[in-house]
């Protein structure tokens, strides 16, 4: 058994280690993923944008990614192997990664690495992350026009700034076509429970929402609002599938072109530290087909759409106040980058109260 | 329809897969066997019935499959704990862990596509009578099901014969053995009893409650399915009472969300659970009553002298 | 075919250390035809599984770090088993320690004395013996079933956490992410040796398993324990308390868990945040039980299992498959060993009766 053993490991070894020569004259590229590569959702997308990567440079480089890797200590370890193992460019795709990151970062200075969604940068530590509260505005937009009732509701995962974002930016487009337009939201606490999803979406139905939108990862809020027939916007990507005539638009994560950008730079030698916060112009989110609405309506979302690529219209210009009535933009004036990353406020007119 | 009507449906979709994985439980409780793979079990029920439905078309197919595949998946533990007599409490925590990382395996075609959902049966005259023909007459057949199964267990368990030989099992098996019942035999039935009802909830997931498959949709409720055997100290009609106040007060804080009351969402998330152990800690308090339900030889294995 | 078991008149010495052994080879065996199966080379899976993690120094520091809180736990837990209390809220208990102990670091962050971080550790064992006198409290008194309060209150646990970083106790310079400020030096638990990140949570793991160890096998305690454990009857006549045993047996597992927690906390991860384990007090009752609830064999059977985990990763990173066909691989192996432990105690015959009655129609 045991001369068995050494056997095989003998022999794995050197298959090992020829592997890994004949890697070497590739760059690995890698990912660490918070969920599953087929959660249709948030880290499906991270792994469509690597997919589109390895197309684009299949010739130069290699990928390779860990996924369901739990944040916290395991994160770092997972770091750590990706790191040990010959990646040049190692991406980490989830919030809680970022202080794993940090750390891993300075202890393997040659290696470069990527954060999504944070805010904390060393000399080979990126940041990168996406405007989604853009195509927030847009579908605010559109649920102003197609509602009857003047509700919409809002299935939300976690109060952290970024979804807190996305709430006030949908209430803002919404008034900004229906100033008495309500929000209600629900919070389901959970990023992946199609159960507790759905049952979140049938209880805003039941008080009257008929547009619903969610910052959830599952399929199942799009499918209840199909059956109960009212309109929905999909999340990360495209759901059209889970309600062929109920999807209004979706946001949809576009990481490719971003991943495919940042390799490059590694490959030319120029790779930098940058913190990027691209946003519709850049492709780096994309709005499904606009369908099941009338055609001024998806003229006026058409129209929204370009001038905020163009950068005509900013979705958090004042005049703005915050929910306690008190000001916050005065009219004209933008809110910062700093402000919208580090959001802990509602905007007035949502019927709901952050934790504090 | 009124708000009450709705949320009373919505209760129905949550508590139903509850009441189906714990009536299976129960049974195999009842029979002396502590099985803890509900979870892996339910979520196995859940890929297989969804791939099958999927294939064939037909959401029956499917509960054909969540059906079967949980029975024969539960036969792995069946064969662990009976015949090789290993631990009841490790292997059922093993078998979560395989019915997780299989039914991943297996569902990774299937993830995204949206499914068939199964359909309602209406039941004539009766569903037209107000308020009630919408919430009992106006359901899918797996509702149907559980109501049955829970009246038909204990109609089992207190009214026939090899409900008494398997109570009798589950109280002591070396008396049981000694009278000439089949120990094994019993427990092994059980057990696939158990399987095949956390397979139907499963089913239930992914036909009735969210027609897609989703790894790990089952997202813990085969925990809650465990815990409400005990909730209702191993009598049947009580997993309904405690399948459905579980679901109720869930329901209930996403409702009192949309509502707008402002309490922390947290605090709202964990009423249903402290619901449920102050219900529990209130009849539970007549520590005979509770010492005659529960199965005296629960988690002990059996081997047959020779 | 029919298998039947015999029992061994006495426990087998020579298949109480076989048995995983035999356990592994079958892993292999199957584990191999499955990688096969999936196209992969088998040969390099189960080198990257097995053998990899342990040939590099980091890794094994990563091994030690996975492993203590799993152990730590299961030592307790263990103890609850034997006399028969069925604490599965392990990982509330867990959670509930960390937090309990992080009150310095984090709501007297000023604080900064070599006093904090000893006390941060009585904090976190009181936190987590507290949580687990709930449970304790309403079966020994209130006849209520632990089983269900236990695991019910482990929810409650995780969203009050959540509701702690995500509120009240949110770094004010962290842009409003969920998480608490970061640990003061003072209050970081110390790496054991210079050569990596493994702290000392490995340390307290493995003395509290030669300690409970040591109580099981030497002091009354011990026998007390295991004289409930078997019959309740016996243990009143031999004048023990059954009821006293609930809560000595759940608050020492608390107490454990909640250590576990926060040297989670204050070694690994050194901030709260909304989730700070991914299940160790579930996973520990699976390490209990591998490691046949002997603290010595649990601090094997930890290991084991934190290997399986660093094991998994590494596959994946060399075969490219996703973690899927890895969980699958990792039931496995828990099955075969929990399987092949049957031999200690049991002689297992095949009956091969009906295939002589059905001679002609060959084997089945």
């Amino acid at each position: 058994m045991k001369k068995l053993l050494l056997a095989l490991a003998t022999t794995a070894a050197v298959i090992g280690f020829s592997a890994a020569a004949s890697a070497a004259d590739k760059a690995k590229i890698c990912f660490v993923y918070v969920g599953s590569k087929t959660d249709g959702g948030w880290t499906q997308a991270h792994d469509l944008g690597r997919q589109e990567l390895e197309k684009a440079l299949g010739d130069k480089i290699e990928t390779q990614f860990l996924e369901n890797v739990p944040e916290g200590p395991d994160a770092e370890r997972a770091i750590e192997r990706l790191a040990r193992s010959g990646c040049g460019l190692i991406f980490t795709t989830s919030f809680g990664f970022m202080d794993a990151t940090v750390k891993i970062a300075a202890k393997f200075p040659d290696v470069k690495f990527e954060h999504a969604t944070g805010y904390k940068t060393g000399p080979n530590l990126a940041t990168y992350n996406s405007r989604f509260y853009e195509g927030r505005y847009i579908q605010g937009q559109i649920a102003a026009k197609i509602s009857k009732n003047g509700v919409a509701g809002y299935i939300a995962s976690f109060p952290i700034p970024e979804v807190v974002m996305g709430i006030n930016s949908f209430l803002i487009g919404a008034r900004s076509v229906n100033p008495e337009f309500k929000l209600k939201v629900v919070w389901a606490n959970t990023w992946f429970d199609p159960g507790k999803e759905a049952d979140a979406a049938k209880a805003l139905i039941d008080q009257g929402v008929d547009v619903l939108t969610q910052h959830t990862d599952t399929t199942a809020p799009m499918q209840v609002a199909a059956e109960r027939g009212i309109k929905a916007f999909g999340q990360a990507s495209d759901m059209i599938k889970a309600g062929p005539e109920t999807q209004l638009t979706a946001i949809v994560d576009t990481w490719g072109p971003y991943y495919i950008k940042r390799t490059q730079a590694l490959l030319d030698g120029k790779w930098e530290t940058t913190s990027s916060w691209d946003g519709l112009k850049d492709g780096i989110l994309t709005m499904a087909p606009y369908t099941n609405m009338p055609d001024d309506v998806k003229a006026l979302a058409e129209a929204t759409e370009a001038k905020i690529k163009s950068g005509e219209l900013k979705p958090f210009t004042g005049p703005l106040k915050k929910q306690d009535g008190s000001e916050w933009l005065a009219a004209g004036a933008s809110s910062d980058d700093g402000t919208l990353l580090g959001m802990n406020f509602y905007v007035e007119g949502v019927d709901d109260k952050l934790p504090q | 329809m009124g708000i009450f009507e709705a949320i009373l449906l919505t209760v129905i979709t949550a508590a139903t897969p509850l009441v189906l994985a714990a009536i299976g439980e129960l049974v195999t409780e009842r029979s002396g066997v502590l099985n803890l793979g509900v979870e892996g079990m339910m979520v196995m029920g859940a890929a297989c019935a969804f791939i099958a439905t999927q294939q064939t078309g037909s959401p029956y197919v499917g509960i054909l499959a969540g059906i079967a595949s949980g029975a024969l998946f539960s036969l792995l533990f069946g064969f662990l704990t009976l015949t090789l007599v290993t631990n009841q409490v490790a292997t059922g925590l093993a078998l979560t862990i395989l019915g997780l990382g299989v039914s991943g395996m297996i569902g990774e075609a299937y993830v995204g596509q949206s499914g068939i959902k199964l359909p309602q049966i209406v039941f004539p005259v009766l569903s037209d009578i107000p308020f009630l023909g919408a919430i009992l007459f106006r359901q899918d057949l797996i509702f149907y099901l559980s109501i049955a199964l829970v009246a038909g267990v204990h109609w089992f368990l207190f009214r026939s014969r090899a409900g008494l030989k398997l109570r009798a099992v589950g109280d002591s098996h070396s008396s049981a053995h000694a009278l000439g019942v089949n120990v094994i035999r019993t427990r092994y039935l059980a057990v696939m009893f158990g399987g095949a009802c956390a397979g139907l909830a499963g089913a239930q997931l992914s036909l009735v409650y969210t027609p897609q498959w989703a790894e790990n949709m089952s997202a813990g409720r085969g925990w809650i399915a465990l815990a409400l055997v005990v909730f209702a100290s191993w009598r049947p009609w009580r997993i309904v009472a405690g399948g459905y106040l579980f679901g109720a007060v869930s329901i209930s804080q996403l409702y009192a969300q949309a509502f707008g009351i402002g309490i922390p969402s947290q605090f709202l998330s964990a009423l249903p659970y402290l619901a449920t152990i102050v219900v529990l800690i209130l009849i539970s308090h007549n520590r005979r009553t509770t010492l005659i339900n529960t199965p005296a030889a629960l988690g002990k294995s059996f081997v047959p002298d020779r | 075919m029919r298998i039947e078991l015999e029992r061994r008149p006495d426990v087998s010495k020579l298949f109480s250390i076989l048995s995983p052994f035999i356990a592994l080879g079958l892993t292999i065996f199957f584990g191999g035809i499955m990688f096969v199966l999936l196209g992969k080379d088998p040969v390099s899976a189960l080198y990257s599984f097995f053998i990899e993690p342990l040939t590099e120094v980091w890794s094994l520091h990563e091994l030690a770090i996975k492993a203590a809180p799993l152990i730590l736990i299961a030592v307790g837990l263990s103890v609850c088993y034997r006399s028969n209390n069925w604490n599965i809220g392990a990982e509330g208990q867990f959670i509930m320690g960390a937090i309990a102990g992080s009150i310095l670091p984090v709501v007297f962050h000023e604080w900064h004395s070599p006093l904090v971080l000893p006390l941060m550790m009585v904090l976190g064992m009181l936190g987590g013996a507290l949580f687990a006198g709930i449970p304790a409290f309403l079966k020994a008194h209130l006849n209520t079933n632990e089983i269900l309060t236990s695991l019910m209150l482990v929810y409650v646990a995780q969203l009050f956490l959540d509701w702690l970083v995500r509120g009240p106790w949110r770094n004010p310079g962290g842009m409003n992410f969920p998480e608490t400020r970061t640990f003061d030096a003072s209050a970081i638990l110390p790496e054991m040796i210079a050569s990596g990140r493994a702290h000392w949570g490995f340390g307290f793991a493995i003395l509290a398993a030669i300690l409970v160890w040591f109580m099981m096998r030497y002091t009354l305690k011990g026998f007390e324990i295991t004289v409930l454990g078997q019959s309740e009857r016996a243990g009143r006549f031999a004048g023990f308390s059954s009821r006293k045993m609930i809560w000595f047996s759940m608050l020492l597992s608390g107490a454990l868990a909640g250590l576990a927690g926060i040297a989670e906390v204050s070694g690994a991860i050194q901030q709260l945040r909304p989730v700070i384990s991914p299940g160790y007090g579930f996973t520990a009752i699976i390490v209990a039980f591998l490691g046949r609830l002997n603290p010595l064999g649990i601090v094997v059977a930890g290991l084991v299992l934190a290997l399986t985990y660093l094991g998994g990763e590494a596959v994946q990173v060399s075969l490219q498959i996703s973690d899927k066909p890895i969980r699958v691989f990792q039931g496995l192996l828990l099955f075969f060993v929990l399987s092949c432990d049957t031999l200690i105690h049991y002689k297992i015959r095949m009956m091969w009766y009906d295939l002589t009655k059905t001679t002609g129609e060959g084997a089945r």
